[in-house]
């Protein structure tokens, strides 16, 4: 496998200050987010959960620059939101596969070639091949969407964000709709691509145990407004490289913790 | 409780059969019972109408055919256009998107003397009929499909960097797709009926001249068999859609 790995544990990948986030305008705003301070690590795993309405969801689409803050200021990678985005620097991940129903699989993973190149600098290789192999999906290329499990079409929206070799994944409860077996097997599998790559991953997600089991870090939001109550750093939990196991003690403890900070939120 | 699927050789032979029963019925039971000729002509004699005047029959389903299949080009075509102008210009559709479902209000058959009287009595009224009614559906259908990609998708794109060509090339019309070709097949019954409605108006040609002809002069064996010829024409053009949707739509 040929993922550089981008991380400079020095660097700095998302610097936001007091962000204010909202729907609806700048005066007339619904505010989701509200004073938001957070700093995150390049090459880092954070996990961010919190309750339907805390602004998970909207935290990464002000990274990704689908959605513009209201006030404050947001860093990404060292520049705005909308260079980065034009550079295609970030994937995105969403919850529901959105893998295009036309397509064959293969030409999904391909899409990135296919669309936005008039901004790239940089050129970006097909390694379409390369990434349903590492994904298990060899001899899936040809197949329609709706020929793959749930947790197959996922595996393909996974590959499709990592073509461009994007140095920020932003990943919206991937794994949200998949069942428990599945969930845990695709939570490896991420984990071992991050070790690989590098890449800056902001996972967010509803369950405790998911948040817990893959961050170096979990963050929990709050809801109306959405803003910042628990900031964990797991690392003292884990083991080198982010590895720990589910039933450890440590992290069944840490989830407790989660658990309560959640439950303060909602 | 769901009825279990009837077995292939049977999902077959019944409509089959069912067809002959009523072929049967007509063309045994209604002159048993006294239904006269000119009311409703045997399946038979419709069938030597066929043989007797073929030449009668095929020259008038030319222009018929021709005035349908242009009018469900010219209207289909103008209706995705239209469509694709007004996705992209908002201003645009709420000024005048309005204006033209209140168009599709007027009936056809209203509208169709003033289009007489622009265009004449040749081939183009009856084309700009089968048009018209073409247009409407094609066009609503299509502004729904053009629009019905998720947001989820969109925000992909955009996380791309994908342009709005790109958007539309890539997203927007195949997800448009679908709901196109659902009003072509709806269009592809209604052009004939355009053509025809078109040629009663004022026409010597074409299948609806043979109908009010046929109708005016008491014949109706003659008349019968245009309206069979003019259904075959419009399920004709329907399986031609049928087939091009399922090369086109492979998910």
């Amino acid at each position: 496998m040929t993922i550089k790995r981008h991380a400079d544990l020095t660097a700095i990948a998302i610097e936001a200050q007091r962000l204010d986030v909202g729907y609806g305008g700048r005066h007339s705003a619904v505010k989701v987010l509200s004073g938001l301070d957070l700093t995150v690590a390049a090459g880092s795993f954070l996990s961010i959960l919190g309750p339907s309405g805390c602004g998970k969801s909207t935290l990464l689409r002000v990274v990704a620059d689908l959605l513009d803050p209201l006030g404050g200021t947001i860093s990404v990678l060292g520049d705005t939101p909308h260079a980065v985005r034009s550079r295609r620097d970030v994937g995105f991940v969403f919850q529901d596969s959105t893998l295009l129903p036309w397509r064959s699989v293969r030409d999904n993973v391909r899409l990135p070639l296919g669309v936005g190149q008039g901004s790239l600098t940089r050129q970006i290789e097909d390694r379409s091949e390369e990434l349903l192999e590492l994904m298990g999906l060899g001899g899936f290329g040809e197949r329609l969407p709706h020929q793959l499990s749930g947790g197959q079409r996922q595996r393909v929206a996974i590959a499709r964000a990592l073509l461009g070799q994007p140095k920020l994944l932003l990943m919206d409860e991937p794994f949200g709709a998949l069942d428990e077996i599945t969930r845990d097997r695709l939570n490896d599998e991420l984990l071992a691509l991050w070790r690989r790559s590098g890449t800056t991953i902001l996972f967010v997600t509803h369950s405790i145990a998911e948040a817990a089991y893959l961050g170096e870090r979990v963050i929990v939001l709050a809801a109306n407004p959405g803003r910042l109550v628990k900031d964990l750093d797991m690392r003292p939990f884990k083991q080198d490289g982010n590895r720990c196991s589910r039933e450890d003690p440590a992290i069944v403890a840490a989830m407790a913790d989660l658990r309560k900070a959640l439950e303060l939120a909602s | 409780m769901r009825q279990e699927p009837l077995p292939p050789a049977l999902a077959i032979a019944l409509p089959v059969l069912g067809a002959a029963s009523i072929l049967f019925t007509w063309q045994f039971l209604l002159p048993w019972l006294g239904v006269p000729a000119y009311i409703v002509p045997t399946p038979t004699a419709i069938l030597g109408v066929f043989q007797k005047s073929f030449s009668l029959l095929l020259g008038n389903l030319w222009p018929t055919l021709i005035e349908a299949l242009a009018g469900f080009a010219i209207g289909n075509l103008a209706g995705v256009l239209l469509a694709v102008l007004f996705v992209h210009n908002r201003v645009l559709q709420a000024a005048y998107f309005p204006i033209v479902l209140f168009f599709n209000t007027i009936p056809i058959l209203a509208l169709s003397p003033i289009i007489m009287l622009i265009f004449g009595l040749g081939m183009t009224p009856k084309i700009v009929i089968a048009a018209v009614i073409c247009f409407f559906p094609t066009l609503v259908n299509m502004i729904r499909g053009l629009d019905s990609a998720s947001s989820n998708e969109h925000e992909l794109f955009r996380v791309l960097s994908a342009t709005r060509w790109e958007v539309f090339w890539s997203l927007r019309l195949p997800r448009a797709l679908p709901m196109l070709f659902s009003s072509l097949r709806i269009a592809s019954a209604t052009a004939v009926i355009g053509a025809i409605v078109g040629e009663w108006i004022g026409s010597d040609k074409g299948l609806g001249a043979l109908i009010i002809q046929a109708s005016f002069n008491y014949q109706s064996d003659r008349l019968y068999a245009a309206i069979v010829l003019s259904s075959s024409l419009s399920i004709v053009l329907f399986c031609l859609v049928v087939l091009i949707e399922r090369r086109a739509i492979k998910y």
